[in-house]
């Protein structure tokens, strides 16, 4: 039974391993993504513009209120006839395709976008006042502000909600198997089909992503010590 | 934007709903069975109580949803002692192997949620009710649950709408409900935009009338926080 895990020619070590990076570099982009949506998110729900406001909470309510599953089924089947449609209307009539992995980023991207904003804003909202307005008495530019002042503080007081969103969207990415992308689930999927041995290939399966966030917590849990290392404790 | 097609698929898809609100229902109920069972091992102080449901926990909020249910449908069926038991016949329908999975990993983030709630509530309370002479079972039937399902109520409200969400993964082994005969739909129309969008407006409701639910629970037992008229 070891054999089938092993990385010789009749294991499916090897194509476990490719999945646990393909499910790695899934998860770190479309986490990444995540944030570039939720701190745009996060500013549009902070700003004093009503349209933005509404967008922005139009974006959380839906995107966090509907599976998961359904989000990354409306990309896959309608994703390449919306950007087709688009471009038709630059007057573009070719046939574009888009691969599962970008598929992937920008669905699992979306669903961790909705989650970071709420976690973005509240820590925003958490840097005291008085510290924009020291900064400001100090003569600093908005951009200044931001760069010095609001965002290396905000990063503190985000890292444990954006560690939850982090194993959110690890366990998300398992869902985009259903586009046949070699991720680990994918691999388990059609490693069991072969070879009948179902409850081997997804314990497997099950074991790697424990080791994934077993190691991701411990991981976030030092970059939140080193975070809080000027911070006095009482 | 085929409006007739929708308005003609609605009704399908609105056939699909009670099985959704059947898996919902069914692993929350089993599932806030499980949690409380878990809870109160884990805070039972005996030591190899406290180990197993520590790890089938950390086992059950450390995997995708996804791998659960495929570990129970596909996976339990290998081995010939699981096929000849009496639970086989259970075990071979999709209905109960989603509604396993769904329970089991409800069970284990409400246990938390519920763990969480039974220490938040403060020992003076406890003191309090032994020094009236209540036994340590009535102490916690009267007053520590009482105070820790209150307290839990929003996080609750938060797993229930989790539920209705997890319960679309029940498509991917052949359940026909909401999500399932979107894709069936889909298959035969070709309508990706229209079928999700209305899938998604009931998924949306559902959530909606969730987060209603827990709101007015909580509204009813906080009678004390509520402003006299």
């Amino acid at each position: 039974m070891l054999e089938l895990l092993s990385f010789g020619p009749n294991g499916w070590g090897g194509q476990l391993l490719s999945g646990l990076a393909m499910t790695i570099a899934v998860s770190v982009s479309s986490f990444t993504l995540g944030i570039l949506f939720g701190s745009a998110g996060a500013a549009a729900k902070l700003s004093h513009s009503l349209i933005l406001n509404g967008i922005a909470e139009v974006y959380t309510t839906i995107v966090r209120g509907v599976p998961e599953l359904l989000v990354i089924y409306l990309l896959f089947f309608g994703g390449s006839g919306a950007i087709m449609a688009v471009a038709g209307i630059f007057g573009y009539e070719g046939y574009i395709e888009i691969d599962a992995f970008s598929i992937g980023v920008v669905a699992v991207g979306l669903i961790s976008g909705a989650y970071s904003t709420e976690v973005i804003r509240g820590a925003v909202q958490a840097v005291p006042v008085g510290q924009i307005e020291a900064a400001r008495a100090c003569g600093m530019s908005r951009w200044l502000i931001l760069r010095r002042v609001l965002v290396p503080q905000t990063m503190r007081y985000a890292l444990p909600g954006l560690g939850n969103v982090w194993q959110l969207t690890l366990k998300d990415t398992a869902l985009i198997s259903v586009t046949a992308l070699a991720e680990i689930m994918r691999v388990a999927h059609v490693a069991s089909g072969s070879t009948r041995q179902p409850f081997l290939f997804y314990s497997t399966a099950a074991v790697l992503y424990l080791l994934l966030t077993t190691v991701s917590t411990a991981a976030f849990e030092r970059a939140e010590r080193r975070a809080n290392r000027g911070v006095r404790r009482a | 934007m085929d409006w007739e097609l929708m308005w003609d698929s609605l009704p399908r898809l609105l056939g699909a709903l009670p099985l959704t609100l059947t898996l919902v229902f069914a692993s929350l109920l089993f599932g806030a069975g499980v949690a409380f069972a878990t809870a109160l091992l884990r805070l039972s102080g005996n030591r190899v109580a406290e180990t197993l449901t520590a790890g089938y926990v950390f086992v059950f909020r450390g995997t995708p949803l996804l791998v659960q249910i495929f570990l129970i449908y596909y996976g339990l069926g290998q081995f010939e002692s699981v096929r000849d038991s009496v639970l086989w016949p259970m075990l071979r329908e999709p209905m109960w192997c989603a509604i396993l999975a769904l329970t089991l990993n409800t069970g284990a983030y409400t246990s938390e949620i519920l763990r969480g709630a039974i220490l938040s509530v403060p020992v003076g309370q406890v003191e309090a009710a032994r020094a009236c002479g209540m036994s340590r079972v009535l102490a916690f039937r009267r007053i520590v649950l009482p105070m820790a399902i209150r307290q839990m109520l929003p996080a609750y409200g938060n797993e229930m709408i989790l539920m209705v969400k997890a319960s679309s993964l029940a498509s991917t082994i052949t359940m026909l409900e909401i999500t399932g005969v979107s894709r069936k739909i889909i298959s035969q129309t070709y309508a990706v935009f229209e079928i999700f969008i209305l899938a998604g407006a009931i998924y949306l409701l559902l959530n909606f009338l969730a987060a209603r639910l827990i709101k007015h629970t909580e509204w009813r037992l906080t009678p004390y926080l509520r402003t006299r008229a």
